[in-house]
């Protein structure tokens, strides 16, 4: 096994929170060849097969088997993984099979969906597995006909010597290469770009045939033997536990098998939360008995908690100065003082939730002191932790299998499905699939939290941003922590490229769940941010792009690790700008363009949205430009560009519709009636562009929706003058085609 | 409740209660799982299979209504999984995550099969009823285009596989 490894282990699995970029794998710049397989063990491989490591297995009669390592939740992995390693391993894309691995970091690395960290961490290391694998073959080749390994070529998965008009397949060398020490990962060389035949090429994604026959392949989908269907009760306030519940009525309902009351694993949110557990044989029996369970339940302290009174104390917060300062710089009273403007605005933005089409669900099966599970997650590993510390079994001993899950969004990075799922498993003695209805599931989520910002501009009298003040209002249980997803670092842009700014925060306890909401952090604080560069430039009268690419040109050209580099932004504004005829169309009445920058996830993107809003209040998105940079290589452009239009449309229906309302400690919204998703014929055309660069790829699932929010908001205020401060922008009097 | 129906052209007698959703005898009694669970309350068509020829949410269905019925699911659109939508579906790359595509591939082809060459306004009457999280809509319309043989005025991105 290959050991020229710098970075311990641990660094590479480090999950970090960045500025602007929300999660993070922590050192991705740094590991070098290495990385994902420095753990990797060298898979043992059946009778003559060869497999060079774990990732790659090629049996005598030919067959080519490449594992997909991560979780496959829409955006596309399972399909871009594998072909970094068919390009280098040079085999045919038609011609292999792949395989969905089951959650085993020290054979695969980290496995998680998460953060848009996949390509960044992945681009080198995959594709050296599939060239130390081809390096193989042809030193195999290369022995058996006792030519220089120089003088062989690769193709379709053949090793050729033209010079003798000598060739043999992958599968006919499998043996010899399985008897081959693998070389160093780092010796390997690996194509030039220019060479690449599956890398660049649009190709659809792995699962597709299955998809559209109706094949099983989900979480929900699972089918054990003897296997029954749970439902879970919680509190409907968050963390509340249960005092007591009619079980005996319960158990004696048609098609019951079992019910128990089920107590919490601990006092953390993501974890084992208390409830009553239902078990039948087939979810629409379990179902049914909850329309007659009669539970009382231990609210506990969260039931005091509402979004009205957060708002009550973020006013109160606003009356005073910032409990601690993030960042400041220069003298921005001064700057305020001697400005030729100023504008103060206050922006608020709502909880909002995860909605995966398919409910949390998993299925679990604990046999002793073992578990097997099949869970539709994000974070198997982080899953395995979790259910290992609360049914205290092992953690060697908890198999997962990864399913295919219907939609993340970050929504299953949290595991609090799968250690239910276990725990009921273990407490009835048979395997079980549990299943959440839509209504549990939009109440028991980990919500994008709510926010609140207090901003004051300054400009001078040639225009220019000179002071930049924000405070900003969060969720924090101990005064120090942000609670999940509800941080901020300060040094958004265009903080820094201000000379005189100071941000400043102060927080409130908060009971509800939070998490990560695909682009998380940056999915908030663009819309802020964006919406009052536009306030500025408005109030300086400068074009939005100009002042933007001014206040670029204000940041240093050189970023440190993880920041922004200005060029970058400026390219993709600039290319945006050219492709949507910015300030050089002639709108008619009630139309009106916004743009809008962000950089998220190391990807950076500029968006023109432009609106129609008739005079009775109804908004039409006629169209949104797209500009992205997200490095050398479109991996591949059929799935890139499919990211790219759902993160669009995601973040339109985000700024126009959604909104979870707490009350009394609970969600007030249930389902698709009153938390709605956006609709076919509510889609814009989304014209998609990207400027390649020399920089590494990177991911693709998060970073082209956060500037769209913004984008559309200053869209509506050039179309009708009305600024939106507070998300969702149906709350102002405006509806949707 | 003993019903007897037929499933993708065979007879199936299932003993369920009457209130018990056609999803769920579906998926749990039946073991067809391609039809799927989104909302329960017909706000999604993930659950979209074809009664007697006309797309229904499959959750709103009680088997008590289900007697001597002709029901389609995803299962039973083509033998072999080549319909025109479903080639249309993989030739885009069409589906995210997937799990609405069945729903969508049913109202499309309810629509095809009375409208074989649907208009936007069409389609967007037939399929707006069909939720996709991943918002893979463009590709949708692309997709009922590309089956039908028509063309659309919605589309900036020839988007898919190839």
């Amino acid at each position: 096994m290959p050991t020229n490894t710098t970075l311990p282990r641990r660094e590479f699995l480090r999950v970090t929170g960045l500025v602007g970029g929300g999660l993070l794998l922590g050192t991705w710049l740094d590991f070098g060849t290495n990385g994902v397989l420095e753990a990797a063990e060298v898979a043992t491989g059946s009778a003559g097969e060869f497999a060079p490591n774990a990732f790659i297995r090629i049996a005598p009669d030919g067959v080519i088997t490449i594992m997909a390592k991560n979780p496959e939740v829409g955006q596309g992995i399972k399909t871009m993984l594998p072909m970094l390693i068919a390009e280098e391993l040079d085999v045919d894309w038609e011609s292999i099979r792949i395989e969905q691995a089951m959650s085993d970091p020290a054979k695969y690395g980290t496995q998680v969906a998460g953060g848009s960290t996949a390509t960044p961490t992945n681009w080198e290391p995959l594709r050296r597995a599939g060239a130390a694998g081809r390096q193989m073959l042809v030193s195999a080749a290369a022995a058996a006909w006792s030519v220089p390994a120089a003088e062989l070529t690769t193709a379709s998965g053949v090793v050729h010597h033209r010079a003798s008009n000598r060739q043999m397949s992958y599968g006919q060398l499998a043996n010899a290469a399985a008897a081959l020490t693998p070389p160093e990962l780092a010796s390997v060389t690996l194509k030039n770009p220019k060479d690449f035949r599956i890398i660049g090429r649009a190709i659809g994604g792995v699962d597709n045939h299955k998809v559209v026959t109706g094949q099983p392949l989900f979480g929900i989908d699972v089918m054990v033997p003897g296997m029954l269907h749970a439902s879970y009760v919680k509190c409907p306030v968050f963390a509340g536990t249960v005092a007591s519940a009619n079980i005996d009525e319960i158990k004696a309902l048609p098609g019951v098998r079992n019910a128990f009351i089920v107590e919490p694993g601990g006092t953390a949110l993501n974890g084992l939360l208390g409830g009553v557990a239902i078990l039948a044989d087939n979810f629409w029996a379990a179902k049914s008995a909850r329309a007659k369970l009669k539970v009382t339940w231990n609210e506990g302290a969260t039931a005091s908690q509402s979004s009205a009174g957060f708002k009550a104390k973020a006013t109160e917060f606003f009356a005073q100065a910032p409990q601690r300062s993030l960042r400041a710089a220069g003298d921005v009273n001064a700057a305020f003082a001697s400005a030729a403007k100023t504008v103060e605005a206050m922006y608020e933005y709502p909880f909002i939730a995860h909605a995966t089409l398919e409910p949390q669900n998993c299925t679990a099966h604990v046999k002793g002191n073992t578990v097997e599970i099949w869970a539709p997650t994000q974070n198997p590993q982080s899953g395995r932790v979790l259910v290992a510390k609360t049914l205290n079994i092992a953690e060697k001993d908890v198999a997962i299998h990864i399913m295919r899950s219907g939609g993340g969004f970050g929504r299953r990075l949290n595991n609090d499905y799968m250690v239910e799922a276990a725990m009921i498993s273990k407490i009835a003695g048979v395997p079980v699939k549990m299943l959440w209805t839509r209504e549990d599931d939009t109440q028991h989520d980990f919500y994008r939290p709510g926010g609140f910002h207090k901003l004051k501009g300054a400009v001078d009298a040639s225009g220019k941003v000179t002071g930049w003040q924000n405070h900003f209002v969060s969720y924090s249980n101990n005064g120090t922590d942000f609670v999940p997803s509800a941080n901020m670092d300060g040094g958004e842009f265009p903080t820094l490229a201000v000379p005189n700014h100071s941000i400043g925060v102060s927080t409130m306890p908060l009971g509800v769940p939070t998490g990560y909401l695909r682009a998380p952090g940056s999915n908030a604080l663009a819309y802020v941010m964006e919406s009052f560069i536009d306030e500025l430039a408005h109030a300086a009268k400068k074009d939005p792009v100009a002042l933007r690419l001014e206040l670029l040109a204000a940041l240093p050209a050189e970023a440190p690790r993880g920041a922004m580099v200005a060029s970058r932004m400026k390219g993709v504004l600039e290319l945006v700008a050219q492709k949507s005829g910015w300030g050089t169309r002639k709108l008619p009445k009630g139309t009106g363009m916004g743009v809008a920058t962000y950089f998220s996830h190391r990807g950076y993107f500029a968006e023109v949205v432009e609106a129609s809003i008739s005079k009775a209040g109804v908004v039409k998105v006629n169209k949104v430009w797209v500009a992205g940079d997200v490095g050398s290589q479109i991996i591949n452009p059929s799935g890139a560009i499919n990211q790219v239009q759902g993160s669009v449309i995601d973040g339109i229906g985000e700024a126009m519709l959604q909104e979870i309302t707490i009350e009394a400690g609970r969600t007030k919204q249930s389902n698709f009636n009153d938390f709605p998703l956006m609709r076919l014929t509510q889609t814009p055309q989304i014209e998609v562009h990207f400027r390649t660069t020399e920089y590494p790829p990177t991911g693709m699932g998060e970073p082209a929706l956060p500037p769209v929010i913004p984008a559309l908001c200053n869209a509506i205020f050039m179309a009708t003058g009305k600024r939106i401060r507070s998300l969702p922008i149906s709350k102002h009097n405006l509806s949707w085609v | 409740m003993p019903v007897t129906f037929s499933v993708n052209g065979t007879p199936r007698t299932v003993d369920v209660p009457a209130d018990m959703p056609l999803l769920w005898v579906l998926r749990d009694v039946l073991d067809l799982k391609g039809s799927k669970f989104g909302c329960g309350i017909g706000q999604c068509g993930a659950c979209t299979v074809h009664l007697n020829g006309a797309p229904v949410r499959s959750c709103q269905m009680p088997a008590a209504a289900l007697q001597g019925q002709k029901v389609t699911t995803i299962e039973g659109l083509s033998p072999e999984g080549t319909h025109a939508l479903q080639k249309a579906w993989e030739e885009l790359d069409v589906p995210q995550c997937g799990y609405c595509q069945a729903g969508q591939l049913m109202s499309a082809a309810a629509l095809l099969a009375k409208t074989p060459k649907p208009t936007d306004a069409q389609i967007d009457a037939a399929m707006n009823g069909n939720l996709c999280r991943c918002a893979t809509y463009t590709r949708i319309r692309e997709g009922i285009h590309r089956a039908a043989g028509t063309t659309t005025r919605n589309t900036t991105e020839a988007g898919g596989a190839r």
